[in-house]
C-alpha cells in the first residue's frame, strides 16, 4: 500500500503558537482508506483536511498528498486540488446555477481556459455530467437550480461535483452535520461506496459517534492538537469516546 | 459567600438606570432638533426664501402655463432624432459605465482584495473621486477636451455613473457568500475561472438591477447634459426656452416625460424578467 495522504509534524495555528489548533500531527493515510476524524468542535478537525489540499498552510511540518509537497506554489497546488474533492458541510454550491451546472463546475479547471470561461462544455462532458448526476439519483434534477432543492439532494450535487474532478482523494468536511439521520446514512454510505468502488481515498470529519462507528473503516481522533486515537471503526470503545469527548464510557454508550 | 444582591434588587436598579438613559435620550433628541431647525432657518434667510413671494408669483405662474397652451405637437416630428441622441448618450454612458465600474468593483471588494493595499486603496480611491464630482462638471471638463455634442456627455455620464456603480458592485460582491468561492478554489481553478463562477451568477441579480436603475436615470441626466450643449432633446429644449416658443416648450416636456416613463416601464420588465 502506498500512502496518499502524510502528515509530518504538522503544526497550525490562527492566533500564535500559544494557541496553536494543531501541535505536531504525524499521520499517514493509505491509498483506499475510508477514514473519519473525530474530534470536539475547535479540535482541528477541518483545519487538518485543510492542509491536506492547501486551504490552510501549516506554519511548521509538512503534508504529503500522492507524493507532493502540499505548498504555495500556485501550480503544485493547483495539481494537488485538481485530484482532491473536497465535501462541504454547507454546500457551497452556486445557489443560482443548475444542479448540472454545478457538477460542471467540477471539470473547469481541466478545461482549456477560455472554455472554462465560456462555460463551453462539450456533449461529451454535459453527457458525463448527466451520468455523475444520474448516479447519485438526481437526474431529473439536472436543469433545477439548485436553491430549489433540499439539504440531502444539494449533498448529493456535492458528491457529483467532486466526482466531475475524478478525484484521488475526497475530503469530507462534516458533510452530514446539517442533515436529518436517514438522508446521513444516504450520504455517507454514498461516499463509502465510492470509496470502495473507485478506490479513492475518502477522509471524513464527523461528530456522531455512531456513524464513525458504522461507517468508519479507521477512525482517528485530535485530541489538544494531536493524533490521540488511530483505530478500526469495530474496535471504537466506550474509553476511546471517553477519552476523545471527555464523557464517562455510560453517557457515551447512551 | 455572601448574598450579592441583584440588579433588580438593589435600589435604584434596572428601573432607575432606565429611567435615567430615557431621560438623557429625549434631551439629547431635543438638542439634535433644536439644532437642526436653527440650521434650516438659518439657511433660509440666506436663501432669502418667503411664502409671500411664492404667493405673489402665482399668477405670473399661470400666465407661464397659459402661454404653454395649447402644446405645438407638430413639432415632434422633427424631434425625433433628438430622441435618439439623448437615449444614445444614457445607453453608451451606462454601458461603458457598467463594464468599467465591475472592474474597478472587484479591486474595491474587501473579501477579493482587502489584503492587497495598493489594489484595494487604489480602487476606492478612484471610486470615491469618480463620485464626488457631478455630471455636470464632468461634462464641462470634457467638453473643454473634445468640444461640444453628445460625445462630452457620454464621457461625463461614464464617468459619474462609474463611481456610483463601482460602490455598489462592490458592496454586493462583499455581501456574496464565500463557500461558492472556496469550493471552485478547491477544485484547483484559477482566479478568473473562479470569479466567473462563483461570483459572477451571485451578483449578477444586483448588478442588472443596479445598471438598469443607473440607465433609467441617466436618460434624465442626458436631457440636463443636453442643456448645457450634449446635444438632444435638452438642447432643443434650451432653444425654445430662448426664443420663447413657450408651446414648443410644453411639447418637449410632455415628450420628455413620455420617453422616461417607457425607459422605466421596459426596464422594470426586464428586471422582473432576469431576477
Amino acid at each position: 500500500m502506498t500512502a496518499a495522504i502524510t502528515f509530518e509534524d504538522v503544526h497550525q495555528s490562527y492566533r500564535g503558537p500559544d494557541q496553536a489548533v494543531l501541535r505536531g500531527v504525524d499521520l499517514t493515510i493509505e491509498e483506499g482508506d475510508f477514514c473519519i476524524i473525530l474530534g470536539r468542535s475547535g479540535m482541528g478537525k477541518s483545519t487538518l483536511l485543510r492542509c491536506v489540499n492547501g486551504l490552510v498552510q501549516p506554519y511548521q511540518g509538512t503534508v504529503t498528498v500522492a507524493g507532493r509537497q502540499v505548498s504555495r506554489h500556485k501550480s503544485t497546488l493547483r495539481g494537488i486540488r485538481r485530484r482532491t474533492g473536497v465535501i462541504f458541510q454547507g454546500y457551497n454550491l452556486v445557489n443560482r446555477l443548475t444542479a448540472l451546472q454545478n457538477v460542471l463546475c467540477g471539470m473547469l479547471p481541466d478545461l482549456p481556459g477560455y472554455r472554462a470561461l465560456l462555460g463551453a462544455f462539450t456533449a461529451a462532458e454535459i453527457e458525463r455530467g448527466l451520468a455523475l448526476l444520474r448516479d447519485v439519483g438526481l437526474e431529473n434534477r439536472a436543469d433545477q437550480r439548485v436553491d430549489q432543492l433540499s439539504g440531502g439532494q444539494k449533498q448529493r450535487v456535492g458528491i457529483a461535483r467532486v466526482l466531475a474532478q475524478e478525484p484521488t482523494i475526497i475530503l469530507a468536511d462534516e458533510p452530514v452535520a446539517s442533515l436529518d439521520p436517514v438522508t446521513s446514512e444516504d450520504i455517507l454510505s454514498r461516499l463509502r461506496s465510492i470509496s470502495r468502488e473507485k478506490g479513492i481515498t475518502v477522509v471524513i470529519s464527523l461528530h456522531q459517534i455512531e456513524y464513525a462507528r458504522s461507517y468508519g473503516e479507521r477512525i482517528i481522533a485530535l485530541l489538544d492538537g494531536r493524533l490521540a486515537i488511530d483505530t478500526r471503526g469495530s474496535e471504537l470503545s466506550p474509553e476511546h469516546i471517553d477519552r476523545i469527548y471527555g464523557l464517562s464510557p455510560e453517557r457515551a454508550r447512551g | 459567600m455572601t448574598h450579592e444582591p441583584t440588579t433588580a434588587e438593589r435600589p435604584g436598579g434596572v428601573r432607575g438606570i432606565d429611567r435615567g438613559r430615557r431621560r438623557a435620550t429625549w434631551t439629547r433628541d431635543i438638542t439634535i432638533a433644536i439644532a437642526v431647525l436653527a440650521i434650516l432657518g438659518w439657511a433660509a434667510n440666506d436663501l432669502s426664501l418667503s411664502p409671500d413671494r411664492f404667493v405673489q408669483g402665482i399668477p405670473s405662474l399661470i400666465d407661464f402655463l397659459a402661454k404653454m397652451f395649447p402644446p405645438d405637437f407638430s413639432v415632434i416630428p422633427g424631434l425625433l432624432s433628438a430622441i435618439v441622441t439623448t437615449l444614445s448618450v444614457a445607453l453608451w454612458g451606462t454601458t461603458l459605465a457598467v463594464v468599467i465600474s465591475l472592474f474597478l468593483a472587484l479591486g474595491a471588494a474587501r473579501n477579493l482584495f482587502g489584503s492587497n493595499r495598493l489594489i484595494y486603496g487604489f480602487s476606492r480611491f478612484i471610486l470615491s473621486v469618480l463620485r464626488s464630482l457631478p455630471d455636470l462638471v464632468w461634462a464641462l471638463i470634457f467638453v473643454a477636451a473634445v468640444g461640444l455634442g453628445p460625445f462630452p456627455g457620454v464621457l461625463a455620464l461614464t464617468v459619474y455613473s462609474c463611481g456610483e456603480l463601482g460602490k455598489l458592485h462592490a458592496e454586493a460582491i462583499e455581501n456574496i457568500d464565500p463557500g461558492p468561492t472556496e469550493a471552485l478554489e478547491s477544485t484547483g481553478a484559477g482566479a478568473f475561472t473562479t470569479i466567473r463562477w462563483a461570483i459572477v451568477p451571485q451578483v449578477m441579480p444586483e448588478v442588472v438591477t443596479y445598471s438598469l436603475y443607473r440607465l433609467e436615470s441617466n436618460v434624465r441626466h442626458a436631457f440636463i447634459l443636453g442643456m448645457v450643449g450634449a446635444g438632444g432633446l435638452g438642447f432643443e429644449l434650451q432653444v425654445a426656452m430662448k426664443l420663447f416658443k413657450y408651446q414648443e416648450v410644453s411639447a418637449i416636456i410632455i415628450l420628455i416625460i413620455l420617453t422616461v416613463a417607457t425607459i422605466d416601464f421596459i426596464s422594470s420588465r426586464i428586471r422582473a424578467r432576469i431576477i
